[in-house]
């Protein structure tokens, strides 16, 4: 019925098809990394880049492709909230980089006190649900990398909660 | 619970994510057709004869699905025909869709849309599609006649293809051309929704 006036180029779906698809595990993922509230701002932002950069997607790992760029997103929420801190001085020495915890998310504020990698691959495990290989993918390394930041970063969190028993 | 259970546990994920991430979909793809970084919206509205997609780029209307199209396939072939940037972004076609629910209710005779004409070929196609976009409401002209309006009368079959192949039904009215015998003839709507239009329209005598 429809008749292109130029060939298509792409055998990309519709981005609305790639949106409804995507959107609960990125944010699943942001709130995990950056808190409930900026986690709305990161998904406007990461999808607006998605968009933009959406006929160089190569096809092969749109989930892992996508939450690189929240990752990214993400890192850049932290620098942001830490140069706002930093620049505050002494008055503020203590800025929390994300927003208060939501009622369930005590457990999550220690996660953004992990080391970089291990949040990361435990915000993919637990607040996007990937598999390993799909966390993999989007940390740009192993299944096997992945499944070890996730399990050090456990047992951090279990030592830490340990403790203070 | 050991302690493993436990931590695992409290990292489920935050409660109500899905509704959250749809609603910021929503308003993430308004916000992308508003500003131009997505080529094409889409929508749908609901119809007294079932659900019509409809779909626009920044130059205007660019097709209208009736009811018995797949929306899925709606949304693939214009993603394929004109780029995959497309979001779904209802309010952006608030003026379209409010027309075509007043033209099913019997409200509205003629829409007041800018076209984008770019899912119709040149030449005789577009011909026949400019003539048929001229016919008022309730009026209806024979194939051989469309075919004469757009300079070759003989031509009457290309122009049932042409109409065929209309992208853009309902506001381009390819229902207003019937067989030269008084029946209504085909439709790609179907043929049941093709009389329907035109006992709207009060052009059919039955």
């Amino acid at each position: 019925m429809m008749t292109a006036a130029s060939p298509a180029t792409t055998t990309h779906p519709p981005f609305s098809a790639f949106l409804s698809e995507h959107r609960a595990a990125v944010l699943g993922f942001l709130r995990s990394m950056v808190g409930p509230v900026d986690a709305d701002d990161c998904f406007q932002e990461t999808f607006m880049a998605a968009l933009r950069a959406y006929e160089t997607l190569d096809g092969k790992n749109p989930r892992a492709w996508v939450l690189t760029i929240a990752r990214n997103k993400a890192v850049d929420h932290h620098r942001a909230a830490r140069r706002r801190a930093v620049s505050k001085g002494d008055e503020l020495p203590e800025v929390p980089v994300s927003d208060p915890p939501a009622p369930d998310g005590e457990v999550w504020q220690r996660v953004e006190g992990l080391p970089q990698r291990q949040r990361e691959a435990v915000a993919l495990r637990f607040g996007a649900d990937l598999a390993y290989r799909e966390i993999g993918a989007a940390m740009e390394t192993t299944a096997e990398a992945a499944r070890r930041n996730v399990y050090e970063g456990l047992k951090k969190l279990r030592n830490q909660m340990k403790e203070e028993r | 619970m050991t302690p493993k259970d436990r931590i695992e546990e409290l990292l489920r994920p935050l409660q109500d994510t899905d509704e959250a991430a749809a609603e910021l979909a929503r308003r993430f793809s308004e916000r992308a057709a508003r500003e131009g970084d997505a080529e094409v919206a889409w929508a749908t509205v609901d119809s007294p004869v079932g659900r019509t997609s409809i779909a626009s780029t920044s130059a205007g209307i660019v097709a209208v699905g009736l009811p018995n199209r797949d929306l899925d396939d709606f949304v693939r072939e214009l993603s394929e025909a004109i780029s995959p940037r497309v979001v779904e972004a209802p309010a952006r076609l608030d003026v379209a869709r409010r027309e075509l629910s007043e033209y099913f209710e019997g409200e509205r005779q003629g829409f007041d849309l800018e076209l984008d004409w770019r899912l119709v070929p040149g030449g005789f196609y577009r011909k026949v599609l400019d003539e048929t976009a001229r016919l008022p409401f309730g009026a209806v002209v024979t194939y051989g006649e469309i075919a004469r309006k757009a300079g070759n009368a003989r031509a009457h079959r290309a122009a049932g293809t042409a109409l065929g192949a209309n992208p853009l039904p309902i506001v381009v009215p390819c229902h207003r051309i019937v067989r030269a015998g008084g029946d209504p003839g085909n439709y790609g709507g179907g043929p049941k929704l093709k009389r329907w239009l035109l006992e709207l329209e009060g052009a059919l005598s039955t």
